[in-house]
Parts: structure tokens; C-alpha cells; sequence
């Protein structure tokens, strides 16, 4: 009888298990209970969220071993991790360490500046940042199971995961329409291999799930993204940042939900509270941006 | 279709392959008129929850008390059973004791070839995630497949059918037709 773990089949279908839902950010074993609490279905372990990376600076790395397992043996939902593009000494530790999924991410400060780790060769599935058609298949291509949009982590403004929500999603609807010789022209303009391009063109949508993260700050936010055609959410410092962290967790799970319902997007916001204060992503300077790291 | 979160939509295009026809279930009143009931994977805690908080709980536990047709993968499965060792929300209809996460984190997640009782055609493939496995069953419960080690993934008690594995990703749809067939047809949601 045929047993076989760490299949394409397994790590892209945990992502469909986690399909309309919000994926928290946590740093301890209490935020990581109050996300499930809240109906998170996965949360993420990080060093730090990233409003605070931003505030406090110095090299962001994988969190640390002992965080992870509190918040492990803390929670039953799924227990993602980061680790540092090209760390794939980090992703090794973390897939030993039993996390759930991987996602290799440029909210942490790049350990290589030329390549992400080849995927492929992991049994643990990993999650990638992109924020056009192009980068989402590469990523797939070195063996990425789930795909999220960058956005602009940290900032609470919910432009630049729109900005690249729209930009995925448009190129994908683009492609449907293409003709063959176009598909491979076009393969060559994303930088992305002609059999991935062809299958997306053939589906219209992408092989895997995709999630949007960078700036979702409010139930609107999540419900925003999800009306542009994704299929869950990461929250960021978005929960954890905000004055009532419960309130907020509950809220965006509500109005990710419901999304395509207005009242019910009104009454998932009722109470949330203050949701963190933000910085536009516009007014930024290029070098602040973490949406430029990786490639 | 239960729709409140998970693997939705892929239900559903393995029952259009069927033939029949999907409706989603979102609210109360969504359940009328349906032929069958199923609840997808996904989150088995988020879809309790959402299940509270949407005032679907109760519809759901009258909805499988009245004898109708439901079939619970995965989370689904958790989600009808009895006990599942953990505080959650639970229709708790089926008289079945559910260790989550049985086979622990999702690098010991598999696809393998597993007899199921009653399914023609050989073994299917089986894709579990972070699957649940049922400890103990009640005495009106029917195990229909069990893996080698002991645990239990695949049992019916009346007109609940529950497997801890995914029929709908493994690219095997057999089990999505024998369902349909046994629920007299066509008219079939998905809590989601």
C-alpha cells in the first residue's frame, strides 16, 4: 500500500483547509491562546511583529526555539513560523522543530539577497510573499505551496497588499485570454516558467492558495481583500497593535467570514476598538520598505 | 455545502463531477429543502465558532436529528462528534470519541491506498492533514476503514458518514458519487 508523506497533494491541500479564515501573528503562547480563542485558523511565530521591527530596527530573525514550543504546546490550530529568505538552515530547524508551515518571509531581514530557499526538497510546506503574477510563480516553481501578497507589513495601510492583490489577480485574468505564442512571450516579461504560466492561463487562478498580508488592520481591510478575490488573510500587527487585541481578533475573523455581506461586515465591527494608529506606506522612503526584499 | 470556512469550493467541484448539484449553507434557512449535508475540512474550532456566532449550532443539531443526510470530512468530522477531548463547539450528534490531530504536526500529514467498506472499485487514495482519528466508537456506530496501526478513519452511525481524510482532493471522486447516490440525489450543500 502506497504511504507517502510531504506530497504536493498534502502541503497545497493544508492550505485549503485554511480558506476563508485569518492566519495571526503571534510572539507568545498568550497571543497565540487569544488568536484561537478569537477563531484564528493558524497563527504565525515571529521575533517580533513587524510594527515593531520597523520601530526598533536591528537584524529580525526566526523566533526563538523556546517561543515556538510555547506556543505549540499552547494551541491546537496549525503553528506557522518564519524564517529568513534564503535561511535554509532556519527552515530545517523549523520543519525539525514540527511547525505546520513555513513561511519564508521579507518581514525578517534577508539572509540572502540572490536566492529563496529551494523548497522543493522539504517535507513541511512553505507560504511565500509576492506581489505581482511573476514573483508568485517563481516562488511556486522553487516549491512554494501557498501564496500571500506582500503588502506592507507593519503600516496598518492596506494599499500595498492591494496594490498587489490587484496586480496578481489582473495578470492572472490577463492570461486566460492569451494565445499560445503569447503565453510563452509572456512567461518571458514575469520571468516565470511557460508550464506554470500555461496551467494558471488554463485555470485561471494560480495552482495554489492565495492569501493576503501587509497592512489588513480592520474588518473592512480583511473584508476588502477578500472582495478582490483572495482566499483568507494574514493580520499582522493589526491584532496585536491594536488597543483591544480581542475585539480586533474576533472582528476581522468575523468580517473575513462574511465578507460579501455589508451588514454583517458593520456588525463584526461594532466594539472592535482602535485599531493600531498606522503609517502610510505611500509616504515612506524606498529603503524602508520591506516589500522590495526578495525577488 | 456547510460555508463558514475551509475547503468549500473544492467540494463542490468534486460533486458537479458527480453530478449533482451544490448549495452553499450559510444561514439557518439555507438547510431547508436539501438532500444532503456536508461539512467540509478546514479549521474544526473557527467553523465551531463561526457556527456559534452565526446562530448555526442549533439548525445544524435539528438537521441531523431529523435522520438527514450529512457527511463531515476532516474538521466535519470532529464537528459532529460526540467528544473531541477539547472545549469547542461541537454538534455532537455522533456517538464517537475524536482524537484530534491524531497523527501530529503536518510533516507526518500523508496520501496513502485505503480500503473503505462498502467503496467498489479497490482501494482510494486518501490525502489526511493534520487528521483527526476516531479513539472510540458507540455501539451503533459502523467503522468502515481503519489504517494499520488501529486508528479508526472512516465510520457511519445511521445517516452520518464521517472520514478524517479529504475525498475531494485526492482526485478520486467514488466516494463523492456513492454518497450522492445513497442521499437520493441532487440537491446538496456545504456548511463551508
Amino acid at each position: 500500500m502506497v504511504h507517502e508523506q510531504g506530497t504536493a497533494t498534502v502541503k497545497t491541500g493544508m492550505a485549503r483547509m485554511l480558506k476563508g479564515g485569518v492566519i495571526m501573528d503571534v510572539t507568545t503562547a498568550d497571543q497565540a491562546k487569544i488568536a484561537e480563542q478569537a477563531g484564528a485558523v493558524a497563527v504565525m511565530a515571529l521575533e517580533r511583529v513587524p510594527a515593531d521591527i520597523r520601530a526598533e530596527g536591528g537584524v529580525a530573525r526566526m523566533s526563538p526555539v523556546e517561543k515556538i514550543e510555547e506556543i505549540q504546546a499552547a494551541v491546537t490550530i496549525p503553528v506557522m513560523a518564519k524564517a529568513r529568505i534564503g535561511h535554509f538552515v532556519e527552515a530545517q530547524m523549523l520543519e525539525a522543530l514540527g511547525v505546520d508551515y513555513i513561511d519564508e518571509s521579507e518581514v525578517l531581514t534577508p539572509a540572502d539577497e540572490e536566492h529563496h530557499i529551494d523548497k522543493r526538497g522539504f517535507t513541511v510546506p512553505f507560504v511565500c510573499g509576492c506581489r505581482n503574477l511573476g514573483e508568485a510563480l517563481r516562488r511556486i516553481a522553487e516549491g512554494a505551496a501557498m501564496i500571500r501578497t506582500k503588502g506592507e507589513a507593519g503600516t496598518g495601510d492596506i494599499v500595498e497588499a492591494v496594490r498587489h492583490a490587484r496586480s496578481v489577480l489582473g495578470e492572472i485574468r490577463r492570461l486566460t485570454v492569451l494565445g499560445d505564442e503569447e503565453l510563452v512571450a509572456t512567461a518571458k516579461v514575469h520571468g516565470a516558467p511557460v508550464e506554470l504560466v500555461r496551467a494558471v492561463a488554463r485555470e485561471g487562478a494560480l495552482p495554489v492558495v492565495n492569501f493576503a498580508a501587509g497592512g489588513i488592520a480592520t474588518p473592512a481591510d480583511a473584508a476588502l481583500m477578500m472582495q478582490l478575490g483572495v482566499d483568507g488573510v494574514f493580520v499582522g500587527s493589526g491584532i496585536f497593535k491594536s488597543a483591544t487585541p480581542e475585539a480586533a481578533a474576533r472582528a476581522i475573523v468575523l468580517a473575513t467570514a462574511r465578507y460579501d455581506d455589508p451588514a454583517s461586515v458593520v456588525e463584526a465591527s461594532r466594539g472592535m476598538g482602535e485599531p493600531m494608529r498606522g503609517q502610510s506606506a505611500s509616504a515612506m522612503p524606498e529603503s524602508e520598505r520591506l516589500a522590495g526584499r526578495g525577488w | 455545502m456547510l460555508a463558514l470556512q475551509g475547503d468549500v469550493a473544492e467540494h463542490e467541484a468534486a460533486l458537479r463531477r458527480v453530478g449533482a448539484e451544490p448549495l452553499r449553507v450559510r444561514l439557518a434557512a439555507d438547510l431547508d429543502g436539501l438532500d444532503g449535508l456536508i461539512l467540509p475540512g478546514g479549521e474544526s474550532t473557527t467553523i465551531g465558532l463561526l457556527a456559534r456566532l452565526h446562530g448555526l449550532l442549533e439548525p445544524l443539531r435539528a438537521y441531523v436529528a431529523q435522520g438527514r443526510p450529512v457527511w463531515g470530512t476532516c474538521a466535519g468530522l470532529i464537528f459532529l462528534a460526540r467528544d473531541a477531548g477539547h472545549d469547542q463547539a461541537l454538534i455532537g450528534a455522533m456517538d464517537i470519541h475524536v482524537d484530534r490531530n491524531a497523527f501530529g504536526p503536518q510533516v507526518f500529514s500523508s496520501e496513502r491506498d485505503l480500503d473503505v467498506e462498502g467503496l467498489e472499485g479497490g482501494p482510494l487514495r486518501a490525502v489526511f492533514i493534520r487528521a483527526p482519528a476516531i479513539r472510540t466508537v458507540g455501539p451503533h456506530v459502523k467503522v468502515l476503514a481503519t489504517l494499520p496501526d488501529g486508528k479508526i478513519v472512516a465510520a457511519r452511525q445511521d445517516a452520518m458518514l464521517v472520514t478524517s481524510f479529504h475525498p475531494e482532493i485526492g482526485g478520486d471522486d467514488r466516494m463523492h458519487a456513492a454518497w450522492v447516490a445513497s442521499c437520493g440525489r441532487s440537491r446538496v450543500r456545504a456548511v463551508a
